[in-house]
C-alpha cells in the first residue's frame, strides 16, 4: 500500500488565484521515512493536511493503495500529528476520555510512551507540551494505521523528550512497517531519522 | 570586574489555595544562581517547566501578585529591587519577547518602536535601527499582521535596542523560524554583546545557543544544575549528568534518550532533583539538598561530579 500525492494544487479560500501548493507530487512507501524540509510558508503543513484528508486538493489526487483516499471509511489509515499538541486536544475533556474517543488504546503503548496513569484524569491545560504530545501519538497508533505524518512534532520539546519520542516512533514504525512523513526545520534531526529527504520547491 | 547582572540563590514561590482556607506555598524556582558580564551572551537552557521565563520575569520585576521572590538580584553592582527594576526596564534592561503576539496589532510598527514619542533625532534613530536589521523604512508604516515571523522577530529586537540597553533578556526568540532565519537572529544578539551589552538568552534550543553563547547555564526543575563555558560541550568537559544527557540527546550526538520526565514543583521533597533519572545516584544524593559549588570552569550541583574531574 503506497501513499501518493499526484500533481496536487491547493489554495485556501479567500486567497484568490494564489496557490499554496502547485503541482506537487510525493510518494511514500511502507517502511519508508521521508523527510520534508522547506522555509516557512511553503505549504508543508498544507501538504500534510491534504495527505491526511483534512483538505481536498483543488486539482490532482491523493491515492492510498491506488484508490482515492476519500473512498476509505472508518478510521483513516493516514493520520497526522500536529506541531502544537495543546491545540490538537479538546481542552474540556479529561485526557483519558480523549484517548478512548476512537476506541481502546493498548496499555503497551501507554507504557512505552511513559504516560503516567495519573495524567489520564487531568485536563490538557494541566500538562506540559511534551506530555500532551505523547497522548497525541498514542491515540493515532491504532491497528489500522499505515502512514503517519509528523508535522514538526518535537520542535517545541526539550532534547531528551525529543529523543525519547523519536526512539519510540522509530521502533514502532519499523515493527509495523509504517510509512512516515517527517516535517522539520532541523537538518540534523532529518539526517538521523529519514531514509530520504525531499525539498518542497516553490 | 563587577558583572552587569548577578543572581544569587534566587527562589520564586507561588501562594496557592489547596482548599478554601488552606494556603500552600509552591516553590517553582529554588536556589538559582547566575551572572552575566558586559560583552557576554549567557544562555539559559532548560525544558519547559524548568522556570526559564519566570527567571526573566523575576529580573524585570513583573511577577504576578501571588509570587514571592527570595535571594538577591544585583544589576550594575547595586541591588535590583522592585522600584529600581520598574525604573530601568524598557530602558537599560529590555526584554525581547517570544513572538508577534507581543506587538500591538492596532499600532503601526514605526510608532511602536518609538513608543509613541516624536522628534527628528528619534525618527532617524528608528530608521537606523531598522536598517541595521535589514528592514526598509516602509516597514514603519506596516501593521504587525503584515509582517512575516522573521520580520516580526527583528521588529521586536528593534523595539528593544532603540534604547541602547545594557542588559538584553531574550525569551525564546527563535521557535518557528527556519535554521537560516534563526541563525541570523542569533547573530544580532552576538553583535549586541560585542557592542558591550550583556545578553541573557533564554531558550530550549541547546544547539542554537551553543552557536553564540559564551557560557551556558542549565536549568532543571527550577534549579541551575551547571554553568559551563560553551566550549565545554564539544570538548566533553561537562560535569552534571543532566547536562551530559542533554548534549547526547542531540540528533548528531547519538540521539540517546534517558528515561523519565522532569519532576513537578514539590514532587521531590529532598535531595537531588535529578536523582530518579541518574545512573550515578547514591544514597547520600537523596539525603539533603545538593550545594551549587564552584569548579574550575564554572559551577555544578552534583555530589558525584568531582571524582570525574580528578580522574
Amino acid at each position: 500500500m503506497t501513499l501518493e500525492a499526484k500533481q496536487v494544487s491547493f489554495g485556501y479560500a479567500g486567497q484568490g488565484q494564489e496557490r499554496v501548493l502547485r503541482q506537487v507530487s510525493l510518494t511514500i512507501r511502507p517502511g519508508e521515512r521521508v523527510g520534508l524540509s522547506a522555509p516557512s510558508g511553503r505549504g508543508k503543513t498544507t501538504l500534510c493536511k491534504l495527505l491526511a484528508g483534512y483538505e481536498r486538493p483543488d486539482s490532482g489526487q491523493i491515492h492510498l493503495g491506488g484508490k482515492p483516499l476519500a473512498s476509505f471509511r472508518g478510521f483513516c489509515p493516514v493520520q497526522m500529528i500536529w506541531q502544537h499538541p495543546e491545540t490538537a486536544l479538546d481542552p474540556l475533556l479529561r485526557l483519558g476520555e480523549t484517548l478512548r474517543e476512537a476506541g481502546p488504546v493498548e496499555q503497551r503503548l501507554l507504557d512505552a510512551l511513559h504516560i503516567s496513569p495519573a495524567w489520564l484524569s487531568r485536563y490538557p491545560g494541566e500538562l506540559s507540551g511534551g506530555e500532551l504530545q505523547r497522548f497525541c501519538i498514542a491515540r493515532v497508533l491504532r491497528p489500522g494505521l499505515r502512514f503517519l505524518l509528523c508535522d514538526e512534532i518535537t520542535a517545541m520539546l526539550d532534547l531528551i523528550t525529543q529523543a525519547q519520542i523519536w526512539r519510540f516512533l522509530m521502533e514502532e514504525a519499523d515493527r509495523r512497517r509504517l510509512g512516515l512523513l517527517i516535517v522539520s526545520h532541523n537538518r540534523q534531526l532529518l539526517k538521523a531519522l529519514c531514509t530520504r529527504v525531499e525539498q518542497l520547491e516553490k | 570586574m563587577e558583572p552587569i547582572l548577578s543572581v544569587r540563590n534566587l527562589s520564586i514561590s507561588f501562594t496557592q489555595y489547596t482548599s478554601k482556607t488552606r494556603r500552600h506555598r509552591l516553590h517553582v524556582i529554588d536556589d538559582l544562581s547566575l551572572s552575566i558580564e558586559a560583552g557576554q551572551v549567557v544562555a539559559v537552557v532548560g525544558a519547559s517547566g524548568s522556570g526559564k521565563s519566570l527567571l526573566a520575569h523575576g529580573i524585570l520585576g513583573i511577577l504576578p501578585y501571588n509570587a514571592f521572590l527570595e535571594g538577591s538580584i544585583r544589576y550594575g553592582g547595586e541591588a535590583l529591587d522592585q522600584a529600581r527594576a520598574a525604573r530601568l526596564r524598557g530602558k537599560e534592561i529590555v526584554l525581547v519577547p517570544q513572538g508577534v503576539t507581543y506587538l500591538d496589532p492596532l499600532m503601526k510598527v514605526g510608532p511602536q518602536i518609538r513608543k509613541g514619542r516624536r522628534g527628528k533625532p528619534l525618527l532617524d534613530r528608528c530608521r537606523a535601527v531598522l536598517a541595521r536589521y535589514g528592514l526598509g523604512p516602509e516597514v514603519e508604516d506596516a501593521y504587525p499582521f503584515a509582517l512575516s515571523g522573521g520580520m516580526a522577530r527583528r521588529v521586536l529586537i528593534s523595539t528593544a535596542v532603540i534604547e541602547s540597553p545594557r542588559l538584553i533578556i531574550a525569551d525564546e526568540p527563535t521557535p518557528g523560524l527556519d535554521a537560516q532565519a534563526a541563525g541570523r537572529i542569533m547573530g544580532h544578539f552576538r553583535e549586541l554583546a560585542d557592542g558591550g551589552a550583556g545578553v541573557l538568552l533564554i531558550t530550549h534550543d541547546l544547539e542554537l545557543a551553543l552557536t553564540v553563547a559564551d557560557r551556558v547555564a542549565v536549568l532543571y526543575a527550577g534549579q541551575t544544575v551547571e554553568e559551563a563555558p560553551a566550549c565545554a560541550f564539544a570538548a566533553g568537559r561537562l560535569l552534571h549528568p543532566y547536562t551530559k544527557a542533554l548534549y547526547q540527546a542531540l540528533p548528531q550526538n547519538g540521539f540517546i534518550p534517558i528515561p523519565g520526565t522532569q519532576p513537578y514543583p514539590g514532587e521531590i521533597a529532598q535531595g537531588c532533583l535529578f536523582a530518579p533519572r541518574c545512573d550515578r545516584c547514591r544514597a547520600q544524593c537523596k539525603e539533603a539538598s545538593i550545594p551549587y559549588r564552584a569548579v574550575s570552569s564554572g559551577y555544578v550541583r552534583c555530589l558525584t561530579a568531582e571524582e570525574e574531574e580528578t580522574a
